[in-house]
């Protein structure tokens, strides 16, 4: 009981308090931009790998599935070990930012810029879900009105398409955010490592002068609860977003009758 | 990425290619008893939500929530760390084997929930009828019919527990990557990044590719016999044929 009082007053310490917040705020924005720049790269995958099937530019559509594949098929730590060598990092980001250190930050890049290639990836296939889902009349009807074909994508079948896959792109930031938590592995920047980095020199902050059981308790189910608290929220939004698109659509479909 | 094609390099990872195998052997031998574990618990997990009682369905629930909205990084160290300090350790891989095996488990749960919800009403009332228990309806009339919906996803799950176990990492891991990590920055083996990087990526290609080839071709199946069984399908075609034809008078 004692051990666990000691515990406690960790988390009751602003300092470290602080430092995991701090945490939780690059966890929270690794994530959201990884996302972005995944959708946005990941809708241009998806449009090559679906509609670059003209003998003409083939080797395009062949380009993005065999991207796509190959990103979806290898692990995330893969591809952050990868970057960490082969990635340049700008001489922008070479120097002290956010509070972190130039070396932090030139990690932060590369460690960000590997998840943002594989989070596209696995847009990409979510997009391309729902551009397979827009009926293929739409195509005939926008051609029909005049429309170009790059018109016919912009203003007929990807806001659709987006539409379709609201739920399952906002489920994949909850993806997104968890993945967030392996860059842990090269340094301490988000959440989940200066959870660890915090329990590695708890004996400092704790009083007792040792590392307890009850330390891994606290601080781990500290982290655990704003990962939780986070993502549940999303996933409660997932799913208030599908129940209402069932039941938009039911009526749709009731009217089709 | 230089060194791809220096000879010394390939020669170096060829010298020491017991230790990818060693890290292959140790991640399919985790992510094998993680498969079996998470099937376990998704089974158990899956039929206590769709059994109908409050109380069971509140416990499957908490246990998905919680495991599927936290990190499995998390989860591994939480586990490593509280059996270390302790004084219980079980070693890394029976640790990752465990908390891979439950991370999953938490979204064959909800995979099996999903595949026998699907199974329509009547048919568990006519098993009853029958005087199917409880074990005989599920294990002779539902399950065979929610295995083909339950199957691709189940699958696409097993592909990410192979890609999770590179978690080892954090808590010093022995299996592939780890491995090779520790192969392309260790004090004498060092420097060969892009050829071990390349066989790693590959050694991991070659398992997961297959598997998730497999459930997406299942999932194209399914739809297709879907859409077979809707009546609506002999119109569409009518539709389709007809605006075929208009494309031809076009041109």
């Amino acid at each position: 009981m004692e051990d666990l009082q000691a515990s406690l007053s960790i988390l009751q310490n602003p300092a470290v308090l602080l430092y995991i917040l701090k945490g939780v705020a690059f966890s929270m924005i690794i994530a959201l931009l990884a996302v972005v720049c995944g959708i946005l790269l990941g809708s241009v995958l998806a449009l090559v790998r679906n509609y670059c099937t003209s003998q003409k530019n083939k080797v395009f559509g062949w380009i993005a599935t065999i991207y796509i594949e190959i990103f979806r098929n290898t692990p995330l730590l893969l591809w952050i070990f990868i970057c960490l060598i082969a990635c340049p990092c700008p001489k922008h980001f070479e120097r002290q930012l956010f509070g972190l250190t130039s070396v932090e930050t030139k990690l932060l890049f590369k460690a960000a810029v590997a998840l943002i290639l594989f989070t596209s990836s696995v847009i990409a296939e979510i997009i391309r879900g729902g551009l397979n889902s827009v009926a293929a009349g739409q195509f005939e009807a926008g051609h029909s009105q005049g429309f170009s074909t790059v018109q016919i994508m912009i203003y007929i079948v990807l806001p659709q398409a987006f539409k379709n896959v609201v739920p399952t792109l906002l489920s994949q930031v909850i993806t997104t955010i968890k993945d967030s938590s392996y860059l842990a592995n090269i340094a301490t920047i988000e959440l989940m490592s200066r959870v660890k980095k915090i329990l590695s020199s708890a004996n400092m902050y704790n009083g007792t002068g040792a590392i307890h059981v009850s330390d891994v308790f606290i601080l781990f189910g500290f982290a655990a609860l704003i990962y939780f608290i986070i993502n549940y929220t999303l996933s409660c939004i997932v799913r208030y977003t599908q129940k209402s698109r069932k039941t938009v659509n039911g009526k749709m479909s009731w009217n089709n009758v | 990425m230089s060194g791809f094609f220096s000879l010394k390099a390939w020669h170096q990872v060829w010298t020491y290619r017991e230790t990818f195998e060693l890290g292959l052997l140790n991640t399919v031998e985790t992510a094998l008893v993680g498969v079996l574990l998470s099937l376990v618990l998704g089974i158990f997990f899956g039929l206590m939500a769709t059994s109908g009682k409050k109380w069971l369905k509140c416990i499957a629930r908490i246990y998905v929530e919680v495991i599927q909205n936290t990190p499995v990084l998390l989860q591994i160290c939480f586990l490593y760390y509280s059996l270390a300090f302790s004084g219980h350790s079980m070693g890394i891989i029976a640790t990752g084997m465990i908390s891979l095996g439950i991370y999953t488990g938490a979204y064959m749960a909800e995979v099996f929930r999903a595949g026998i919800e699907a199974i329509p009403g009547g048919q568990f009332e006519a098993a009853h009828a029958q005087g199917f228990g409880y074990v005989g309806m599920m294990y002779h009339i539902i399950l065979p019919q929610s295995i083909k919906i339950i199957l691709p996803p189940a699958v696409n799950q097993v592909v990410n527990l192979i890609k999770n176990t590179s978690c080892l990492y954090i808590i010093g891991g022995a299996d592939l990557i780890s491995q090779t990590y520790n192969f392309v920055t260790g004090a004498t083996t060092g420097g060969a990044y892009a050829p071990a990087y390349l066989v790693c990526g590959v050694l991991f290609f070659i398992i997961c590719f297959p598997l998730s080839k497999m459930a997406s071709a299942w999932e194209m199946n399914l739809k297709k016999r879907d859409q077979k069984m809707a009546v609506s399908v002999k119109s569409r075609k009518i539709v389709m044929a007809e605006t075929g034809e208009r494309k031809k008078v076009a041109v």
